[in-house]
């Protein structure tokens, strides 16, 4: 196969999907009797100066959250516990920072530091009982996702400081607040100065995978545990190490908005980003560059969306059904192509007189 | 199946075998709580009341878990629990509103076994791997229910954007003169015979039909997978699908009908969440009910009874957390005496690391219930998910799932 229609079939199944996404989409809206040329002028319209600063926000927490959860799919292994992992590595991050133990700087850095740190040993203990005693990860992170929103709940409201009704943690002092960047007039918002943590995460992902040992036994390992067995890899310490990074990396997604915006762990948390980032680290075939396009899809939705309620009457939890549904498309349409590919490959391959006799589903 | 096959008699001795161990944990269960409620005098731990409460609470995870049993059973691992659950929730809202809560419930299986169907093509036809199609159809089944809520309940009576309130509930029956009986012979607390009372009690006064509905669905679900032809090669497509094909069996047919059943399952489920324990149909309703029935299946190492023990113990640990404090105390002391009695059997059977860390965790569990007057509410929360994750740590290695669980199969394949 000629590179140009290698390229032409590798965007085949991503366009594709976002085709029968939008389709699926309209008909919803449209069966629901509302118009699905108001839904797509209000998602497509330009947009505002203030929801450009949001999106970019937004599509850095999600790109983090994706990468944490593709640095463990990887390895084959469904952390699905993103989402407990940040929340309370966000709780004792914001608690350590409020507690202003630290100057200025380092407050941060020793915040960001405890993030990774309980965000690996949340991961850890899923990691621990699948090695030590056979237990799906896929169980044991979903027991770890509700026991890590219900302690943090507990902590909160135990050493939080009780303000009306709301719960929070002790605000972060202005010493250690980062302003951000404004790119446009003040109250469009700013850019908070951790979102470049989104391209650190990136770059360090892709020179794991791809010009480390380690990087080459985790995808060697993902793609087949017994050829990696064979060839010396020690998949226990594999499966240990991944999530470990998985759930360090996890624990760091929140943080732009912790020091840029809320300065405070409460009802400012932000949560289900750690299911929005497994949908996009799908969207995104669990590739460094794949997910960039994957979490700013997502952000631009959801951000665009908002303005559904003021503009049409149209319900912004269609989006929701959007967002699953490119997810669902995506994976269908990759397979579908992949299967498309092996029959080509195989017809190129096979003598003239047996072109006609191929046994359905062949390949491996 | 490693071992050779049974004759008719054979196979009787056995299942009369399972029968006994299944009583007499069932018995030894009755008097470790019975015991432990004269101990700490904490007569909320089995009242008619909690045990009402605990069967309301475990009815959605039991046909969660049933759900999960028939997918798993057929090869296909289906996370979308969930989803279909919350499909249900708004199913069973919509068709109960306008057609009575019989077709409620049908609503909500039909929704559920729409989300069943989606699963079906994208893992069977599709060969998508199970847990991103599970995971996708959680997102859309969310979205939609909200969505879907918005568009058709704002405008009703009592419904809201996010809600329908004051729906027809199922009809539910009491045996009146044993009902009464029951309930102030279980206020004796006496030691045993209060407790039994409690059980009848409970199942006499006020039970909905939904529940009687479950039970029977539960029973007919052991019976098709277990007892005939068609549940044989249902379980042998989650066993060995090739060799199911070899002999002539529709492996995607049997797929198909196992992940749409799976869903409709599920769609009961929440149909009873909605109509049964509580007033109607709120947004978010499962709470992760779906994930709880497919980590209660686990438990109950995908079989039939597994399930239900393993329901009935997320429901009444769910159900206690709203309950009295000094119930959830004296449970300490329960899980204590089961933890040690575990450990007294495992070093008997020389599995000393397993003897060990069972036997700390139980006197662990057994200092606390001594040094503490009450468990913070929030603990009890947590119970049922630090529950499983105990008993996952402890009894994984006694777990079989079945062989081809979770692995794509295309026809024509052979591995």
């Amino acid at each position: 196969m000629s590179t140009a229609k290698r390229l032409a079939m590798g965007l085949l199944a991503p366009v594709a999907a976002l085709v029968a996404a939008m389709i699926i989409t309209s008909l919803v809206i449209a069966v629901s009797g509302s118009s699905p040329g108001d839904f797509w002028g209000v998602i497509f319209s330009r947009p505002a100066n203030r929801l450009i600063v949001n999106m970019v926000n937004q599509a850095a927490l999600i790109y983090i959250s994706a990468t944490a959860a593709a640095i463990a799919f990887r390895m084959n292994l469904f952390n699905i516990g993103v989402e407990g992992q940040y929340t309370l590595a966000s709780y004792a991050a914001a608690t350590l920072a409020g507690a202003a133990i630290f100057p200025g700087p380092l407050n941060v850095l020793a915040s960001l530091v405890l993030a990774v740190v309980v965000g690996a040993g949340w991961a850890g203990i899923a990691a621990l009982l699948k090695v030590t005693r056979g237990v799906s990860e896929v169980i044991s992170t979903i027991m770890l996702n509700a026991i890590a929103v219900t302690l943090a709940g507990y902590l909160l409201d135990r050493y939080g400081v009780h303000e009306g009704n709301g719960v929070r943690s002790k605000v972060i002092e202005p010493g250690s607040q980062l302003s951000g960047w404004h790119p446009f007039t003040e109250p469009d918002g700013a850019i908070w100065t951790l979102v470049p943590l989104a391209v650190v995460a990136g770059v360090a992902f892709w020179l794991l995978l791809n010009k480390t040992r380690f990087g080459f036994d985790l995808r060697a390992t993902g793609a087949s545990p017994t050829a990696a067995i064979a060839s010396g890899v020690n998949v226990n310490r594999m499966v240990v190490v991944s999530m470990l990074i998985s759930g360090g990396v996890a624990g760091l997604i929140w943080m732009p908005a912790l020091f840029g915006s809320a300065h405070s762990y409460g009802t400012a948390f932000q949560g289900g980003l750690g299911f929005t980032g497994i949908a996009v680290a799908l969207l995104g075939r669990n590739q460094p560059v794949g997910i960039v396009f994957g979490a700013v899809l997502f952000a631009f939705l959801a951000e665009q969306s908002n303005q559904l309620t003021f503009l049409t009457d149209i319900s912004v939890n269609v989006v929701q059904i959007t967002q699953g549904t490119i997810v669902l498309t995506v994976v269908i349409a990759y397979e579908v192509v992949r299967r498309y590919r092996i029959m080509l490959d195989q017809r190129a391959v096979a003598p003239p007189s047996s072109r006609s006799a191929e046994p359905e589903g062949a390949a491996v | 199946m490693t071992s050779p096959t049974p004759t008719a008699p054979q196979r009787r001795i056995r299942t009369q075998q399972a029968a006994h161990t299944w009583l007499l944990f069932s018995v030894a269960a009755i008097v470790l709580v019975a015991a432990v409620r004269v101990v700490t005098g904490a007569n909320g731990i089995d009242s008619p009341g909690t045990i009402q409460a605990a069967i309301i609470a475990t009815c959605p995870i039991l046909m969660a878990g049933l759900g999960g049993l028939w997918s798993e059973r057929s090869g296909v691992v289906n996370i979308g629990l969930e989803g279909q659950m919350i499909l249900g929730t708004w199913g069973s809202a919509y068709f109960t509103y306008y057609y009575g809560p019989w077709a409620g419930v049908a609503g909500a299986a039909l929704l559920g076994a729409i989300g069943g169907l989606l699963h079906a093509v994208a893992t069977v036809t599709f060969g998508v791997d199970h847990i991103v199609s599970g995971v996708a159809i959680n997102i859309i089944a969310a979205g939609a229910a909200q969505f879907l809520a918005e568009a058709y309940f704002q405008d009703l009576e009592g419904g809201g954007f996010k809600q329908l309130t004051g729906l027809d509930k199922p009809a539910s029956l009491t045996i009146p003169g044993m009902s009464d009986a029951m309930n102030s012979l279980a206020e004796r607390h006496w030691f045993l015979v209060s407790d039994l009372a409690s059980f009848v009690a409970a199942l006499t006064d006020g039970l909905s039909l939904l529940t009687v509905l479950i039970g029977a669905l539960v029973a007919a679900s052991a019976w098709i997978l277990w007892r005939t032809p068609f549940g044989l090669r249902l379980r042998s497509c989650g066993e060995n699908p090739a060799a199911a094909e070899s002999l002539g069996v529709n492996v995607y047919t049997y797929k198909y009908i196992a992940v749409v059943v799976s869903g409709a399952m599920a769609g009961i489920g929440g149909c009873f969440l909605t109509l049964v324990s509580s007033s109607g149909f709120t947004v978010g309703q499962t709470g992760g009910r779906g994930y709880i029935g497919l980590a209660a299946m686990i438990f109950g190492n995908w079989h039939p009874g597994g399930v239900v023990a393993g329901s009935l113990m997320f429901g009444y640990t769910d159900s206690l957390r709203l309950r009295d404090a000094a119930s959830v105390h004296a449970l300490l002391l329960v899980l204590a005496v089961v933890l040690v009695a575990v450990a007294v059997w495992r070093g008997r059977r020389a599995q000393t690391t397993g003897a060990v860390v069972t036997g700390v965790l139980g006197l662990g569990f057994a200092v606390w219930f001594l040094l503490s007057n009450e468990v913070p509410r929030d603990f009890t929360g947590m119970t049922p998910y630090v529950a499983t994750l105990l008993v996952l740590a402890l009894a994984a290695q006694r777990l079989r799932m079945p062989a081809a669980d979770g692995l794509r199969y295309r026809r024509g394949q052979s591995i």
